[in-house]
């Protein structure tokens, strides 16, 4: 089984019903095996922080949505995840793709990769890196 | 008529849907207007009213009005294209063009001069886009409610606003009745 195939499969055994992505070179497979799947509604965003306002819409409706996005564009969203999701106690997973670490070919994006983890720590927000295949059984209730 | 006239304009005409309100001043005069359950105010992401409505009418039934302003729209331009592209024909966007950002000053807006709202979501594809009199705006939004499908109105109005306290009611609160108010529409 594909990594994105992996992955899809997780969210729909962890409910998610609705996606929303902003475009990742990493992630490229995991929007493209939601939309094989009739079980995870897939809206494409423009900006990752419109992307926040559907997701957070999506949980206003009943439905578990998650949202992809790449570290490079975390900084663009700190105002919708202070002032809406964390302020009104959303929970949306974030499936943040992880550019700038090592053999990296494109500078600037080690740049941004510097800077992700000390952001979602501010924002206390847990956060589980995978940087291997291995991949430990996580549930998002815990 | 300004936007405080126009909100209370619509108000016998939103009775069952669900209404995602702007940030600032709009949500303020709502909330003094015409409070109830079925409303969710946006309080802290300016911008966002359209791209949370779009969420919420993609995963539910009922019907769902975001009520924007000319300044929040230019704030998050890219949501028009995504109302447009992944529709819901449960889905209005009310736009009150007072070409002002009046909640932090009254500092007019692009739209106020010369860009246009509406000529912007025919350009990102809408199908139904309305320019409504200020007047006219319950006449506009039950027609596009009876409709059925995916509208965006743009109402022309003018700035000026008055005095209304800020919203006391815990966001907690706001999003906990929301969520029970959606949930007694999914099961009629």
């Amino acid at each position: 089984m594909s990594v994105s195939r992996k992955l899809v499969q997780d969210m729909v055994d962890a409910g998610i019903g609705f996606v929303t992505s902003v475009p990742c070179k990493q992630l490229k497979g995991v929007p493209e095996e939601i939309n094989a799947t009739y079980r995870i509604r897939h809206v494409p965003a423009n900006k990752e922080d419109e992307g926040m306002g559907l997701g957070a819409g999506a949980f206003l409706g009943g439905t578990r949505p998650c949202i992809i996005l790449q570290n490079k564009a975390l900084g663009v969203t700190v105002n919708a995840l202070a002032s809406l999701i964390q302020y009104c106690h959303m929970p949306p997973p974030m499936m943040i793709s992880y550019r700038g670490e090592v053999g990296e070919p494109v500078a600037c994006q080690v740049e941004r990769a510097v800077h992700t983890k000390a952001v979602l720590a501010q924002l206390n927000i847990r956060t589980y890196h995978f940087n291997v295949r291995r991949i430990p059984a996580i549930s998002l209730e815990s | 008529m300004n936007r405080f006239e126009v909100i209370q304009s619509l108000l016998p005409v939103l009775k069952d849907e669900l209404v995602v309100c702007n940030i600032g001043l709009p949500s303020q005069e709502l909330y003094k207007m015409g409070d109830q359950p079925s409303n969710f105010y946006m309080l802290g992401t300016m911008g966002l009213a359209s791209s949370i409505g779009l969420g919420l009418a993609l995963v539910q039934e009922a019907r769902v009005v975001a009520i924007d302003g000319d300044g929040s729209v230019l704030t998050n331009l890219g949501t028009l294209p995504t109302v447009t592209n992944d529709m819901a024909d449960n889905f209005t966007i009310f736009i009150v063009d007072n070409g002002s950002n009046d909640s932090t000053g009254d500092q007019p807006t692009y739209a106020g001069r010369k860009t246009s709202p509406a000529r912007v979501a025919e350009a990102c594809g809408c199908e139904r886009v309305v320019e409504c009199a200020a007047d006219q705006v319950a006449k506009a939004l039950q027609a596009a409610l009876d409709s059925r499908r995916m509208t965006i109105i743009v109402c022309k109005c003018d700035p000026g606003k008055i005095p209304v306290p800020v919203i006391k009611k815990h966001t907690i609160t706001i999003r906990d009745r929301f969520l029970q108010a959606v949930l007694r529409r999914a099961n009629g």
